[in-house]
């Protein structure tokens, strides 16, 4: 099976990087999906965005990110965020608490939190 | 006599446990170090992406966007000074206010007047007392910053950049923001463990400093969306605000590196005193004794004395 590298990037920390099959992201135009050998694309993500990225083992890796871009070359994959966190990371309890309280970017934070920790907001 | 060894004893007491405070502050701020550096480490895959992408994307629009065009007639100009939230760090603060100093001299030197924005509670105090207008300030973070504190600081500088000056006579212009039209940052640089120097780097205009040589392969020519325009204005202030937080971070290494090593001669001077105390005391104590055994014959011999006269 085809497969590409893949870099998860956070300003303070790399969170995960590995061989990858597919890679699903929000930019701002629209969702968007990376197989390996995809045209180099440089891309925005939406505030408060998932990202699901398919392991060659078929695990599926995904993350709550917030401010990022999706950088896609030749090389691979590379996905930068301002703050990100993976679902397993996620305070799902915290989360909630914030969705109800806080302001309107950091309820989008909240609700990208949840959605990347399989717990979706109706 | 006694009263002297007495004062002494007290004086190595109080030595002793001054070396237990710097002792430990000294082992504090070499584990900090190692661990600022594992965060400069950790920064760095973000700044080297940030990099490539913003090279790339450069290449590809006209390079009229704002923040990497010279302005004209540069009248003001943001310093970004900073410093740490505590003190007990040799000459740390001192060297980066004295650099910051010299880069306003320079600044009024080319007919712009300089800005102040500090970060840390040593800065804050040095201008506060010296009553200098400050235009910001932030605290608090100095020892272990996060992406947050330099985003805070980031958007005020970015924004003021962005306002320029556009302004009459000293009063906010149209915008309400009373901008600048460079922004530079005075940080310390970690050298080494024994090395810090206090450099000042002007973040806008942005110039891009590429991380490595021409990469020998072409860019790769992307397809962007949104447009390359929009993207630019997004990375930016992103990529200005990663300049600014390796600045945060290289200064915190360098702070406890600072910390560390003069909390090192600390000790050191602690000891020195310990001993030379001791030795002070063991005299005073010797001293005493001697006088109490001549008192003692003395007293002896004149009891005999007068008994043999009877």
């Amino acid at each position: 099976m085809a497969e590409m590298s893949v870099q998860l990037v956070a300003v303070e920390r790399r969170l995960w990087s590995g061989k990858a099959s597919m890679v699903v992201a929000q930019t701002t135009e629209g969702e968007i999906g990376i197989l390996p050998g995809h045209e180099p694309v440089l891309g925005q993500l939406v505030e408060g965005g998932v990202v699901r990225i398919t392991e060659t083992s078929g695990d599926v890796v995904t993350a709550a990110v917030h401010g990022g871009f999706l950088s896609v070359t030749g090389a691979g994959v590379s996905v930068l965020a301002e703050a990100a966190e993976l679902a397993h990371e996620i305070d799902v309890e915290r989360a909630r608490e914030e969705l109800t309280r806080g302001d309107e970017e950091a309820r989008a934070r909240a609700i990208a939190r949840l959605r990347a920790a399989g717990h979706p907001v109706a | 006599m006694a009263a002297e060894l007495r004062v002494l004893r007290q004086r190595i007491r109080s030595v002793q446990s001054t070396k237990k405070i710097t002792r430990a502050m000294e082992l504090i701020a070499t584990s900090r170090i190692a661990k600022a550096q594992a965060r400069v480490a950790a920064s760095k895959p973000y700044a080297d992406e940030i990099t490539n992408v913003l090279s790339a994307l450069v290449g590809k629009s006209t390079l009229d966007h704002p923040l990497l065009v010279e302005r004209e007639q540069p009248r003001r100009a943001g310093v970004l000074v900073v410093t740490s939230d505590k003190g007990m760090c040799g000459g740390y603060n001192a060297n980066v206010i004295r650099a910051a100093e010299e880069l306003q001299a320079l600044l009024r030197e080319q007919g712009k007047e300089p800005v102040l924005y500090v970060i840390g509670r040593k800065g804050l105090g040095y201008y506060k007392f010296r009553q200098r207008a400050l235009a910001g300030s932030w605290t608090g973070f100095s020892e272990i910053p996060h992406y947050v504190n330099a985003s805070e600081a980031g958007d005020v500088l970015v924004q003021a950049f962005l306002a320029g000056t556009d302004d009459q006579g000293g009063h906010p212009g149209p915008d309400d923001v009373l901008g600048v039209d460079e922004l530079h940052v005075v940080y310390t640089e970690f050298r080494s463990m024994l090395t810090q120097t206090p450099v000042a780097k002007r973040i806008a205009p942005l110039e891009i400093e590429y991380t490595e040589e021409r990469p020998a392969t072409l860019p790769p020519s992307y397809e962007f969306e949104p447009d390359a325009e929009t993207l630019l204005t997004a990375l930016l202030p992103k990529y200005i605000k990663t300049r600014l937080f390796a600045a945060l971070l290289e200064s915190a290494a360098s702070e406890s590196a600072a910390r560390q090593r003069a909390m090192k001669a600390a000790t050191d001077n602690a000891n020195e005193l310990i001993r030379t105390l001791t030795r002070e005391a063991n005299q005073a104590r010797q001293a005493q004794i001697t006088q109490e055994i001549s008192e003692i014959v003395g007293g002896a011999d004149a009891l005999a004395a007068a008994g043999s006269e009877e």
